[in-house]
């Protein structure tokens, strides 16, 4: 039956193969051709490691999206495992809370933060009144750090508790019978047990933090993480070449870190942001 | 219901598959219009893929043909074969309910709803399952899903009819009560039928043939009398039932089987007295199975048959035994 | 039930999140309705910011649900064949041709607006309106729905139920509209509302993408936060959480049924 339908497949197939085509490989091949064009020629791509300012970019937008993970991993875990394994009334509504973030802009992420330690912010007002002082972070590398969390946490969240669900309750009540401690269970056991959902929401968090760039946008000012220096480097300095041959390494980071992601989880998450 | 039936001839039909696996070898089978018959054997012996290539769902070799009556059908795709097919785990649509799944095929085929009704009703009649028209899928068990199934494939009226392992999938009281309903309803449809199964009693029970199948070839074809009483080779003397090989030499008042191997089923031996006896052994184990007993006897240390019959007296493990073979049973291989 | 005390540690650690997530969203909310923020609740509450939004941005809200509804349907019309073959097919070529598509959401929006303006950006009727925005949108949900409707087909074997139907006698398109659509119910809502819900949230690469002539809610949010006062920019976001919440809570409910 299966070689009847083959000339039907096709027919099938082809929307998505002229679009695709179209739209996404033609210009992307383009892209990485003109990254390689530009003053110096292929050397465009070095200029990530010989541009300081790139360089710089580049560096800070790693140490970022690796903090924001490792935090976003710690507290989700936490969250996690407690709403996973624990019933009470309201329980729902704190699931609900801790998830909806997922579809926000990043754009609208910035204006939250700001909205919380900004100029007019709630901990500025809070501060003020209790020390006098009003401290407003929503503007330096601290807001970014707290706004990539906001959308990270509900990322991992998700992907934490589905592999929570999983795992084997019987291994810690061994553990238990053995005399192992609440702290040696978690440290010998569940966190183990849960690594490769650590490691896939991790990348998709680490994914998703190198490539935001609305939170960035909102709250810029002299912050300057890699997708911000693309966006200038193509409007303001009109670098063609730059922009891309940035992006492309921007998007090799990505796909890597996403790759990694899916083939220990097998799920998609948005990376938007 | 059908005013003729169906006769197929499968000529030489192999099938390789694209990695390599030989499935089936080159098969010749003649199946008589409004025949049961039962493909049997063990996993992987090639069964199901026999059927799918009548059926129309796989190809086979270059020169494989299959003929229905006097028509090739060997390139005609299985939508226009028009045969009934009931899979193994039901294939019942989800989407619809249990009265939309059995008028599918004569949607399809574009008949006037009233008529559509009329069969369905008809076959709702014929399985028992009325009160269920309405009733979704995932509310249904296993044997009312088998039910489904059957109505569904019976409803169009196929030339041939198609079942892989229906039964399989159901616990044995209910596998037993729905056997029984398969054959008078195959008897009544009077449709050339293909069963293919891996039990054989289930086998022996509805197949007016059985094909014993083994290693994608056919090991024997007969009736279900001819295959248990007559096996003509050793694969088919242990696959069904369970068969005794003893040297003759073993066998005291016998010097006519002096240095042959007899071979008898377990029902085929009783327990005698000493003076009448062939063998003398001793009970090693004893299953009290309701209709009947088993006792595994060991005769000369190690050796072991199997030994069965209504015995009134319970035979204790350890005790001694003496036995005579029932000589007009025995069994033939031809060489 | 007893509840230990590491419960009610971990519960207001559970809490403390929360109210992070949260309590900016109220505040926005509530700065969208007060008169003057920066006094506070004290100076009451006033619908008039959100009359101005709607007088200056409306013109956003309507592209962005036509963007997000043809985006929906392109999607549709495009993704649950795609997502269909690459069931059928099956095996090593339909996991690359899975992971090809699934390629612009690891490629950041930037780059590929970037590409689609380097090569497409010469045609100026094409260039200036709506549909080139459509392009980007379409590129970064495709994924969502081919996967969403890849993972329903994989979780009831439809090759049986379509053998089944095929011995019935249904043609290919015939089993693929009573079949495999219906079936796949599931895997098509929740993958229509995540496209539409990503699609009108969509910033990234409407930015690269846009023009003065075709602004989106996002890019019409970005130039409030820039250029507007608080209370405008907070009623503005307060309207995409309306427009927004809905779409996450139907989302949220359409997974807790598969739970």
């Amino acid at each position: 039956m299966k070689y009847y339908d083959y000339p039907k497949l096709f027919v099938l197939a082809l929307p998505v193969a002229i679009f695709f085509v179209t739209f996404f490989i033609v210009p992307m091949i383009q892209l990485v051709i003109i990254g390689g064009s530009g003053e110096i020629g292929e050397s465009s791509y070095l200029s990530i490691i010989n541009k300081p300012r790139h360089f710089e970019s580049l560096l800070a937008t790693l140490i970022l999206s690796i903090a924001v993970t490792i935090t976003a991993l710690i507290i989700s875990t936490a969250t996690g495992l407690f709403l996973v394994r624990n019933i009470f009334p309201g329980r729902e509504i704190l699931l609900s809370i801790l998830t909806f973030p997922l579809a926000f802009p990043g754009v609208v992420i910035g204006f939250l933060i700001i909205m919380l330690a900004g100029r007019q912010g709630l901990i500025g007002w809070i501060t003020k009144a209790l020390y006098g002082d009003k401290i407003v972070f929503a503007y330096s590398m601290l807001g970014l750090f707290f706004g990539y969390l906001y959308f990270s946490i509900p990322r991992v969240i998700l992907t934490i508790m589905a592999a929570a669900e999983k795992l084997d309750k019987s291994l810690e009540e061994a553990a238990k019978s053995l005399g192992a401690s609440p702290y040696r269970i978690i440290m010998d056991i569940i966190i183990p047990a849960l690594k490769p959902g650590l490691i896939a929401s991790g990348a998709i968090c680490f994914a998703t933090s190198m490539g935001a760039f609305g939170t960035a946008f909102t709250l810029a000012t002299n912050i300057d993480v890699l997708p911000m220096t693309i966006y200038t480097e193509f409007t303001l300095n009109a670098n063609i070449a730059g922009a891309a041959s940035l992006s492309i390494v921007l998007g090799l980071v990505t796909w890597v870190a996403l790759f990694i992601a899916r083939s220990l989880s097998g799920q998609t998450v948005a990376v938007s942001g | 219901m059908e005013k003729g039936t169906t006769s197929i001839n499968l000529i030489n039909c192999g099938k390789t598959f694209k990695d390599g696996t030989r499935a089936l070898e080159e098969i010749n089978l003649n199946i008589k219009g409004g025949e049961t018959i039962v493909l049997l054997g063990p996993s992987g012996c090639g069964k199901t893929t026999l059927l799918r290539i009548i059926a129309g769902l796989e190809e086979p070799d270059y020169s494989g043909q299959i003929v229905f009556n006097n028509e090739n059908v060997t390139k005609l795709q299985i939508e226009k074969r028009n045969v009934g097919m009931v899979f193994q785990s039901y294939a019942l649509f989800p989407n619809m309910n249990v009265k939309e799944n059995i008028g599918y095929g004569l949607k399809v085929r574009k008949i006037d709803k009233n008529k559509i009704e009329d069969r369905v009703s008809e076959m709702l009649n014929m399985m028992h399952i009325d009160e269920l028209s309405s009733r979704k899928i995932d509310q249904l068990s296993g044997g009312q899903r088998q039910r489904v199934a059957l109505a569904r494939a019976i409803a169009v009226r196929p030339r041939v009819l198609l079942l892989d392992e229906p039964l399989t999938a159901l616990d044995a009281i209910l596998r037993d009560r729905l056997r029984v309903e398969i054959d008078s309803l195959l008897r009544s449809l009077g449709i050339t039928t293909i069963y293919v199964t891996h039990d054989q009693s289930e086998a022996m029970a509805l197949g007016d043939r059985i094909v014993v199948m083994s290693n994608g070839q056919i090991s024997q074809i007969g009736t279900p009398r001819n295959i248990y009483y007559n096996p003509e080779n050793e694969f088919v003397a242990d696959f069904i039932g369970t068969v005794n090989r003893i040297s003759g030499n073993n066998l005291k008042n016998l010097t006519s089987f002096e240095g042959q191997e007899l071979l008898f089923r377990p029902e085929d031996i009783d327990i005698v007295e000493k003076k009448y006896s062939h063998l003398t052994g001793v009970v090693k184990a004893s299953f009290f199975l309701g209709e009947k007993t088993r006792l595994i006897v060991n005769y000369n240390s190690t050796e072991q048959i199997s030994v069965e019959g209504k015995f009134k007296e319970e035979y204790k493990i350890g005790s001694e035994i003496f036995l005579k073979i029932n000589l007009d049973t025995l069994i033939q291989l031809p060489n | 039930m007893d509840k230990k005390p590491i419960f009610f540690i971990q519960l207001f650690f559970t809490l403390l999140v929360c109210s992070f997530l949260v309590i900016p969203v109220f505040l926005s909310a509530l700065a969208g309705v007060t008169q003057n923020f920066f006094v506070g609740i004290k100076s009451g509450f006033t619908i008039r910011w959100i009359v101005e939004v709607l007088n200056l941005y409306t013109d956003t809200i309507y592209l962005s649900l036509l963007i997000a509804i043809t985006c929906l349907l392109l999607t549709l019309i495009i993704g649950i064949p795609a997502a269909y073959v690459l069931a059928r097919v099956g095996g090593r070529i339909s996991r690359i041709i899975e992971e090809t598509i699934v390629l612009p959401i690891a490629v950041p929006g930037l780059a590929i607006a970037l590409a689609l303006i380097i090569i497409y950006g010469g045609f100026r009727d094409f260039r200036t309106s709506w549909y080139f925005i459509l392009v980007g949108h379409v590129l970064y949900t495709l994924p969502f729905m081919v996967r969403s409707v890849l993972a329903v087909l994989s979780s009831f074997n439809f090759n049986e139920l379509e053998e089944g139907a095929a011995s019935l006698g249904a043609s290919f398109w015939t089993r693929f509209i009573t079949i495999v659509l219906p079936n796949a119910k599931s895997g098509i809502l929740a993958g229509s509302l995540m496209v539409f819900t990503l699609s009108i949230g969509e910033f990234n690469l409407t930015w690269m993408l846009h023009t003065p002539m075709t602004k989106t809610l996002p890019v019409g949010l970005a130039d409030s936060y820039a250029s507007m006062r608080l209370e405008v920019a907070s009623a503005y976001t307060l309207i995409f959480f309306i427009m927004i919440i809905p779409l996450l809570l139907g989302m949220q409910l359409l997974s807790k049924d598969k739970i």
